[in-house]
């Protein structure tokens, strides 16, 4: 790790993160601004999520990193492998043996524990931001707890289609006080939000906002009494491993339309072949990693 | 400046301050629970729990108020050289540091607005002893319930009132620390 800062970012830009998460964690569900700085990957690769997890590490921890569930895709990897060179850190594929879970878009199927950090990446932070582009007006909005808008939209959603079509970014209220957006997180993730035991902090690079859950917090994902809000998955076991209680992704197999729902989870789907569940395009015989 | 407010900082400070740092965040996340930090030696009338708090937090922009027996030359010496920290009057701290009774009253600190309510001191109070004994704290962070020795209960109480504006609050007594966010609330035992 020689040249590098511990987890590369300088002392001074440290602080000034770490300043910015005791206030997050203080007021739950609050968008804390800070001075989000270059990083050597792209926007949209998750800079906030690397900042707040360079802010958080200590040299004792083991990182997970996942995206969209999967250990494996570039996104992953690529953020595994900076954070193995600039912090001569341990890294696990498995949600368990983690301390620190970085994650763009979904929370891990395995229940986490108090001892664990999950570290969201996300895109727009502002849940009223499409309602209302001004940040003058969302700012005043939140401060007003002015919400009105936001059923509105999700009002017109039941008028038009029946139904509250928000399937992923489905905005939440915090301890009855801010509505957060949890990051594209599948609806199906929600209730995992909701008295955690493990802290959850939200980074987002290009907007420049930080925001936290702490353990134990109360999250409600909005809804209306004669519509109310209901966690949904596609209505298949996982072709591969079986299961019926862990959110798929549908894959598209040949030109015929052909198609297979799997864990997006890898280290769950992982575990549980590795026990011996077998779904109906499983392999009958493979060599299961470590 | 005395040659003493020279030493005592980090012996490896990107490392040392990750660790409290971590420390600090699970307490403020997890009011109420009572950690050990270290790492630092300070000049007299400071704890090692509170010099590591603002060693790992201050710098030249965060105005640090000294209160009563922490406001000494050597005190100033040593946060200046090791932190760059400006010391300010109650009013434009970032941060406060003392013993309860020199703090109060809590509405002197910035306490935010309702548009921006993280533009709000952090007040590190200096005890005696911490336990997890005394007000019974509820919220955020905590499951069920938690118990911490509070100096007083209706300053915390009046401080919650303010949500989402507020004072956070940082305890410190020795090498341990604890701290106590504006979402608690804080109850009589």
């Amino acid at each position: 790790m020689s040249g590098y800062n511990f987890a590369y970012l300088d002392e001074q830009t440290k602080r000034m993160i770490r300043r910015a998460l005791l206030k997050a964690v203080a007021i739950p569900g609050y968008q804390v601004p800070f001075a989000s700085r270059e990083m050597p990957m792209p926007y949209g690769w998750g800079t906030g999520g690397v900042q707040v997890t360079a802010a958080c590490l200590v040299p004792e921890d083991t990182l997970k990193v996942i995206d969209q569930g999967a250990d494996d895709t570039t996104n992953a990897v690529s953020i595994r492998a900076f954070f193995a060179r600039v912090a001569d850190i341990a890294t696990t594929e498995h949600t368990r043996d983690a301390s620190v879970i970085q994650t763009r878009h979904r929370i891990p199927e395995a229940p986490l524990r108090e001892d664990q950090i999950l570290v969201f990446q996300v895109p727009i932070p502002e849940p009223l931001r499409f309602l209302e582009p001004r940040e003058t007006e969302t700012r005043k909005m939140h401060a007003l707890e002015e919400y009105g808008l936001m059923h509105v939209r999700l009002y017109e959603d039941i008028a038009r289609h029946g139904e509250i079509a928000k399937s992923y970014a489905y905005p939440v209220r915090v301890e009855g006080r801010y509505v957060m957006d949890p990051s594209p997180i599948p609806k199906f993730d929600n209730p995992k939000l909701d008295d955690c035991p493990a802290l959850q902090l939200f980074g987002a690079g290009r907007e420049q906002r930080i925001y936290a859950l702490p353990p134990y917090t109360r999250v409600e994902s909005l809804d209306f009494e004669d519509y109310p809000f209901k966690a949904s998955r596609p209505d298949h076991p996982c072709a591969l491993c079986g299961a019926r209680d862990s959110y798929l992704d549908e894959v598209v197999i040949d030109d015929a339309g052909g198609r297979m729902f799997v864990c997006s989870d890898t280290d769950y789907c992982n575990d549980r072949r590795a026990a011996g569940h077998r779904g109906e395009m499983a392999a009958p015989f493979e060599e299961m990693p470590e | 400046m005395d040659a003493a407010a020279l030493s005592g900082g980090f012996a490896n400070p990107a490392i040392d301050s990750a660790r409290v740092f971590r420390e600090v965040l699970q307490a403020m996340a997890r009011p109420g629970r009572i950690a050990r930090i270290s790492g630092v030696g300070p000049p007299p009338g400071l704890s090692p729990a509170a010099a590591a708090v603002l060693l790992t937090l201050a710098d030249d922009t965060t105005p640090v108020h000294l209160a009563g027996p922490c406001d000494t030359a050597i005190i100033r010496d040593y946060l200046r050289f090791h932190t760059g920290a400006p010391v300010a009057a109650r009013g434009r701290a970032a941060f406060a540091i003392g013993p309860w009774e020199a703090l109060v009253p809590i509405i002197d600190y910035p306490f935010g607005s309702d548009e921006y309510p993280d533009h709000a001191a952090t007040l590190i109070v200096e005890m005696p002893a911490l336990a997890a004994t005394g007000a019974r704290l509820t919220g955020p962070g905590i499951r069920d319930e938690a118990y911490l020795s509070l100096p007083e209960i209706a300053p915390f109480r009046e401080n919650r009132r303010l949500f989402p504006r507020g004072l956070d609050f940082i305890f410190t007594s020795g090498d341990a620390i604890a701290a106590l966010p504006r979402t608690t609330i804080v109850g009589a035992r």
